[in-house]
């Protein structure tokens, strides 16, 4: 017998009243306005609990650290009525072998239909033994659930671009999901970040719940809702910007009158991600508002683009109506980057893998 | 050979039946486990083994100074800022650069705020399962569960027999919904669970409520940092400009608005620690105080840094808050002072580790540190170099470094800090720890068990908790008095610099004793050091042979059932292990690892 979420919901004691409160902040949330509330709610009421295997690879759990920051669904709904999360080796009561008999377990009665969210990503140095888990390579355990699953989301910039353990040498070859040899060819969503936004988090898997399909997804992956303008295009300090009203150090006049962090070295120009109109934890704050230049965590190589109080060179010649597609790479020529001279994402990418200087 | 003792005095025996944890699960990043029990189910023999490895060192070299704290961050999401705060102390060091007042209080509001909220979480949703058995408390009275909470909590306002009933409800549900996600395959029929179902229903009760709560905690560095997890931080002081009353005050990034909102937020949380932590750490212990194992090298060898700078600027351990000091042998008549620049004190070694040095006989002090690679499985492994069934301990079996202070294996964290703070005389810490043996009616010895790890945690919590309210008014003491400085940049442009430096910063993270060791060079980095504390915690045998604070707290634990590692998890999870941080390191020429070996 399944269940729906909202037969789990009213049985956890949660009200009718609750309930399409809980669906209209969901629409709210993923940007679809009232009128799709009576949607969700249809959708919670007539559909079962999904299975989630969420598995951890060379990472800092900042992503699994962030999701249960979500005020809106909270963690805790999500984990007891929306998923079943039958895999997470950061919260699950079983260890050792009782915890990796739950991935076959889960194979064979959900065979294709769970999702696998991958936090971190697997090194393919060292015979893969620089990430192990149950004595063998994380790659293999990576693989294997791959191989069964529905879809994949990749949570965070580490599983979506490489992240931090990826930044130059890459000493462990540590790879991104979607670049992972031999891994089966399932539908991948990146949620980059690090970490993702909380309520990014939960509205990516309320959605993928409720319309039983992923989220439109631009041309590198990631969904357009929450990745198709930058920082800059939202920041609440872009009138500062446009009048030439900058912050030119630290604690000076302008930085106690929250002006524009552009000369400080931020990267909100160049970065995808909606950290300027949801904000964090709750919509409280987002970097810029408490003083830092954004150094544009949710792109690809962020760690190899110079230091993060170097100014961006080329912001101009784009217009906030641009999405991510149309504007590629224009991105980070970075003063000190020997690629300032190409800008566009073909040279940003051959100078990172070269290594380019810092 | 099956037998012999360590010279930190462990027997050990390997000839019992080897029982491995791999995942051990519920922590941070990866780790496996093996023991041997006897024919009585006692551990005669640990093993354990850092399984993650990611090279954060290497990859900082040559990168700007002042951006090491975020790399260093991604070190670990789970005691997020701790690394980066001991980075920016580092590069300050180095460099010479004091910070304001304002922005020591606003680092220590933050580094605070995450002690009470690791600790929190840890308790609740990493640790309690080891003790709380979700199932049992379908067989809870909600009458009696609320009589429960109202005799150890009279304050805390969740207390009906309804809300308890509620709580049951959508527990059975849960449960019988078959689908039990973070609870399958538990090991809820092992007698090692104690407690009575009202018990269980209140603290999972509360291991909802704390996860809802959680949330709040950390807010305070949102308002400072601009996020959370990964809050920004900055070399100098901190990002978050002081604006209270100027134009453009509602733009800034502190003013009386965010304030308030941290200032309530403060208040909240430590309601919440009183009220629901605390209560539940004394209601738990009651019924497990005569599970005593898991001591380990708690009453013999200790080792706290101190953090918490009263004044800024002053690292001295009369300025610090949280106490500094190392305890050897067991001797807490006399405790030693720790200084992390002189090499013969700190040296971390590398013959039980997968790294390679010249000379591994011999220790390196972290600021002359080598780490070079070299994953090579023992002649006794029983499977093969990527299917490792045994691992075999008498060669190298660990991501993990073995450092050590002295030579002398140590165990850091809360618990290390309250012997310590205890032993110095730490008037807080003292009060506490007399009502907390008082209160569960147990001598001091106690203390030094699985049991005291986690209490000790708690009381920290709540010490942590208390401080930032005096950390928060100080900030607006010192606001009122007309000083709104946040950072000092006279020495942030890299050209001010001198050619060659090097610094080091400390902390105290969650998890323990935490420093970082820069070199400048150029302005860039030349070389970078971590020893984290799941390094001294998670350490594998040395040179000598002295095993490390996991394994010597594991040895003569007696299991009720082998093949359901309650016990070692219990144990394990006392010292909140973070593996993420203890396996970052990586050599300045591993760009290539070396080839595997299986002797």
């Amino acid at each position: 017998m399944t269940e729906t979420f909202y037969e789990v919901m009213r049985r956890q004691g949660i009200t009718r009243r609750s309930f399409l409160k809980f669906c209209s902040l969901t629409a709210a949330s993923l940007g679809l306005g009232p009128t799709f509330a009576p949607q969700i709610a249809h959708a919670m009421e007539t559909k079962p609990r999904i299975p989630v295997l969420w598995l951890h690879g060379l990472e800092c759990t900042c992503c699994s650290e962030s999701f249960i920051r979500s005020a809106h669904p909270l963690a805790k709904d999500v984990i007891l009525s929306m998923i079943s999360l039958d895999y997470d080796d950061t919260i699950m009561a079983a260890a050792g072998h009782q915890a990796e008999a739950i991935i076959d377990e889960t194979i064979e009665k959900y065979d294709g239909n769970y999702i696998l969210a991958c936090e971190g990503n697997p090194p393919l140095n060292q015979e893969g033994m620089s990430c192990i888990i149950a004595g063998k390579p994380y790659l293999e355990q990576l693989k294997h659930a791959a191989d069964h699953c529905k879809a994949i989301i990749s949570w965070g910039s580490c599983a979506s671009w490489g992240c931090v353990q990826a930044a130059r040498p890459n000493p462990t070859q540590a790879t991104p999901i979607h670049k992972v040899p031999g891994l089966a060819p399932k539908p991948i969503i990146k949620v980059p970040g690090c970490p993702p936004i909380a309520e990014v988090m939960t509205a990516v898997i309320t959605y993928i719940l409720t319309f039983e399909r992923f989220p439109e997804l631009d041309r590198q992956g990631r969904p357009k809702m929450f990745y198709s303008q930058r920082i800059h295009d939202k920041c609440y300090r872009r009138p500062h910007f446009d009048a030439g009203q900058f912050v030119e150090a630290f604690d000076d006049e302008g930085a106690r009158k929250g002006y524009c962090l552009y000369k400080m070295g931020c990267k909100g120009p160049t970065t995808y991600n909606a950290c300027s109109t949801v904000r964090w934890n709750g919509g409280l704050s987002f970097p810029i508002q408490s003083g830092h230049p954004c150094f544009g965590c949710s792109e690809d190589g962020f760690w190899d683009k110079g230091s993060f109080y170097d100014r961006l060179t080329d912001i101009h010649g784009f217009g906030i109506e641009a999405d991510a597609d149309k504007i590629g790479g224009t991105a980070a020529a970075v003063v000190g980057v020997a690629a300032a001279a190409h800008a566009g994402l073909s040279a940003v990418k051959r100078a990172r893998q070269k290594g380019g200087e810092s | 050979m099956t037998t012999m003792q360590t010279p930190n005095g462990f027997n050990l025996d390997t000839s019992g039946q080897r029982v491995v944890v791999d995942p051990v699960t519920r922590i941070e990043g990866h780790m496996r486990c093996e023991v041997n029990v006897d024919e009585n189910n006692i551990i005669r023999n640990a093993v354990s083994t850092g399984t993650m490895w990611r090279g954060l060192e290497v990859i900082l070299k040559g990168r700007d100074p002042r951006d090491a704290w975020a790399f260093t961050q991604r070190i670990c999401g789970v005691c997020t800022g701790t690394h980066a705060l001991t980075s920016v102390r580092a590069v300050e060091d180095a460099l010479g650069i004091d910070i304001p007042e304002n922005a020591n209080s606003i680092r220590n509001i933050m580094q605070l705020s995450l002690q009470v909220h690791d600790h929190l979480v840890h308790f609740y949703h990493l640790h309690a399962l080891d003790w709380v058995n979700p199932v049992n408390a379908l067989k809870a009275d909600p009458k009696a569960t609320s009589e429960l909470q109202q005799s150890v909590s009279p304050h805390h306002p969740k207390s009906s027999p309804g809300y308890f009933r509620d709580v049951q409800n959508r527990l059975k549900k849960f449960v019988e919904s078959g689908q039990l996600g973070p609870f399958k395959n538990g090991y809820w029929t092992n007698p090692a669970y104690l407690l009575p179902p009202e018990a269980d229903l209140m603290a999972v009760t509360h291991y909802l409520e704390a996860l809802d709560f959680q949330k709040e905690i950390m807010t305070t560095r949102t308002i400072f940092g601009g996020k959370d997890i990964h809050p920004n931080w900055l070399v100098g002081g901190v990002p978050c400009a002081i604006n209270i009353d100027g134009p453009l005050a509602a733009g800034a990034p502190v003013n009386m608005d965010r304030l308030n909102y941290v200032s309530g937020v403060i208040d909240r949380t430590l309601e919440f620690v009183k009220n629901v932590y605390i209560p539940d750490l004394f209601a738990i212990a009651q019924f497990y105080k005569g599970w005593l194992y898991g001591g380990g090298l708690s009453g013999q060898s200790v080792l706290a840094y101190g953090d918490i700078p009263d004044r800024a600027n002053d690292y001295s351990a009369g300025n610090l808050l949280m106490p500094r000091g190392a305890i050897i042998n067991g001797n807490l008549k006399e405790v030693h002072e720790v200084d992390h620049r002189d090499p013969e004190q700190i040296q971390e070694f590398v013959p039980h580790s997968w790294y390679a040095y010249p000379d591994e006989a011999k220790g390196l002090h972290p600021w002359d540190g080598i780490t070079e690679p070299n994953y090579a499985l023992g002649p006794n492994l029983v499977g093969t170099s990527t299917n490792i069934q045994q691992i075999d301990e008498s060669a190298k079996y660990s991501w993990i470094k073995a450092p050590r202070w002295r030579g002398h294996a140590m165990e850091v964290g809360p618990l290390a800090r309250y012997v310590v703070g205890y032993a110095q005389g730490h008037e807080y810490f003292t009060e506490q720890i007399n009502r907390t043996l008082k209160t569960l009616d147990v001598p001091v010895d106690a203390l030094f068990s699985t049991l005291g790890r986690t209490a000790a945690r708690a009381l920290e919590c709540e010490w942590a908790a208390e401080m930032q309210r005096y950390f928060m008014d100080k900030l607006i003491a010192n606001i009122k008095a007309g000083d709104t400085a946040t950072a000092n940049v006279e020495k942030f442009d890299p050209k001010t610099w001198p050619s060659e430096v090097k610094g080091v910063g400390f902390t105290e993270a969650p998890r323990g004793a935490l420093a970082h060791w820069i070199r400048i060079k150029d302005t860039k980095i030349d070389n970078y050091q971590c020893v984290v504390p799941t390094t001294w915690n998670g350490s594998p045998r040395d040179n000598e042979g002295n095993i490390g604070a996991f394994e010597a707290s594991l040895m003569n634990t007696k299991m009720e059932r082998p093949e359901e590692p309650v016990e070692i998890l219990r144990t394990l999870h006392s010292f909140d292990p973070c593996l993420a941080c203890s396996t970052h390191v990586m050599g300045p020429d591993g760009e290539e690892m070396a080839e595997i070996k299986v002797r």
